[in-house]
């Protein structure tokens, strides 16, 4: 067995948690059941990947079966990775049947007629989802196992999620080899980015629970209202606005959890406006501003914003358009026009 | 009574006792917090600032969060003649205290305590705090 290959796994079962290393071996297949029993799993980590990589050299491992054990790892902990999603699109109506093996086979030909150096991977999960696991290498060196990028295609939609990790320069031929397999005519990215996956997807299936349009007023006797504070002797003032918050983030943001998101990202391209007198930036020039909100649930606090008494509620529609839009990253620019303001630009 | 922002709702007035203190409760943290009370300030009675109104400000434990600036706290004492107390919510111990400092207010307030006004009150509380 190669040296390389040896390392790799070595390397791979040490990001593995110890109590999860048994089960993804067994997902994975290559060693037998018998030869799993040979490991002690509670033993360093260090010794299980040891006796892991003895055992597969017994096997003789090669790169192709060392990289199944990667996409595993990533299917079971694809927040590590940040996610971009791009969408496709076809010119005319015709829905061709999908055929996997003809999208495989276009998809390698054509990535390995730009680049002979790749390694490249394919798994079928349940839910329609292709994940393609590419190792990158260039026209002179073999390809890099520890500089790769994953794709999740779910073939009855036109969206494809990339992580593409460091090699930016290799996306258009990436692109290019899906467009092709897929028989799609373009392929854009769209503005939205996460390290958590299944939320990419369900901001673009539209899986989260959204706002419903009320065109009546709501009883106001809620049966999950938040319980009358125990002592009897605090009186709310302003129970009837605390109750109109709770309403209208409920219409704005919907019952069901957020969707994860990590970032938001506006990028201001707009007049500063000031004072005449001020004197600042006399030039008519855009002033360019990056505001940008993190948080390690964007979506949960800004819907806890209002109730927690530091925002006013509703929220601006540049924050909460965010799932509807199905994008994160935003351009302002000034809207030309008889109404002063500014718009989001696509 | 606790209410988010002044004026209160008329549509409880005539189930609303008198009222004897006013505590503005300002989060060190939050400029929006700051601005609330600036405008609630408005529709307060004159009568009221003769030792009926009080400014707590909390969040103090966290210094590397501040976002109001001390000069705008100094300035709604010196403006609303006002006396402003600092406490930590989070912090059992102080809470209880400040809980304690402020119902001891409130009986002053209320004319609980023979021989001390809510207006001398105030203006000793306010003296000992002047640099």
């Amino acid at each position: 067995m190669d040296e390389t290959v040896a390392e790799y796994i070595r390397r791979m079962v040490l990001r593995i948690p110890r109590d999860e290393i048994k089960t993804m071996l067994q997902k994975w297949g290559f060693l037998s059941e018998t030869q799993l029993q040979t490991i002690n799993f509670h033993q360093i980590k260090d010794n299980i990947s040891q006796d892991v990589v003895q055992l597969c050299e017994e096997n003789s491992a090669d790169i192709k079966q060392a990289a199944v054990l990667d996409i595993i790892y990533n299917h079971i902990y694809p927040n590590k990775r940040v996610w971009s999603v791009y969408q496709m699109n076809k010119t005319g109506e015709e829905t061709e049947f999908f055929d996997l093996t003809d999208f495989k086979k276009k998809f390698k030909r054509q990535l390995r007629s730009a680049l002979k150096n790749v390694t490249i991977n394919f798994r079928e999960y349940e839910d329609n989802a292709i994940w393609i696991r590419i190792a990158w290498g260039t026209p002179y060196t073999k390809p890099n196992q520890y500089k790769t990028s994953y794709v999740v295609y779910h073939s009855q939609t036109p969206y494809v999620f990339i992580s593409a990790s460091v090699l930016k320069s290799n996306l258009p031929l990436l692109c290019q080899a899906l467009l092709v397999a897929s028989n799609y005519c373009d392929i854009r990215e769209m503005e939205l980015r996460s390290h958590s996956l299944n939320s990419l997807k369900d901001i673009v299936f539209k899986r989260y629970s959204q706002n419903f349009q009320t065109y009546y007023p709501r009883p106001l006797q809620e049966r999950n209202a938040a319980p009358e504070s125990a002592d009897i002797r605090i009186i709310q003032e302003n129970k009837n606005e605390k109750e109109r918050i709770q309403r209208v983030n409920r219409e704005v943001f919907g019952d069901g959890p957020q969707p994860k998101l990590e970032f938001a990202q506006y990028k201001l391209e707009t007049m500063f406006k000031s004072d005449p007198k001020m004197n600042v930036l006399d030039k008519r020039e855009p002033f360019r501003c990056l505001v940008k909100f993190s948080s390690p649930h964007l979506l949960e606090s800004l819907k806890s914003l209002a109730p927690a008494g530091m925002a006013d509620a509703p929220l601006s529609p540049l924050l909460t358009c965010i799932p509807q839009k199905a994008r994160n990253y935003f351009r302002i620019r000034e809207k030309k026009g008889f109404l002063p303001g500014s718009f989001v630009s696509p | 009574h606790i209410a988010t922002s002044l004026p209160l709702p008329s549509e409880r007035d005539h189930l609303r006792p008198r009222i004897d203190l006013i505590v503005f409760m300002i989060d060190i943290k939050s400029k929006y917090s700051l601005r609330n009370v600036e405008a609630s300030l408005a529709h307060v009675d004159a009568s009221f600032f003769l030792g009926k109104v009080c400014f707590l400000v909390t969040g103090v434990g966290r210094m590397n969060y501040c976002s109001v600036e001390m000069n705008a706290i100094w300035k709604l004492r010196d403006v609303y003649c006002s006396p402003v107390l600092f406490c930590e919510l989070e912090l059992e111990g102080v809470r209880v205290a400040t809980a304690q400092r402020l119902l001891r207010m409130l009986q002053i307030c209320a004319g609980h305590v023979p021989g001390v006004s809510a207006l001398f009150f105030s203006t000793l509380m306010r003296n000992s705090t002047d640099d």
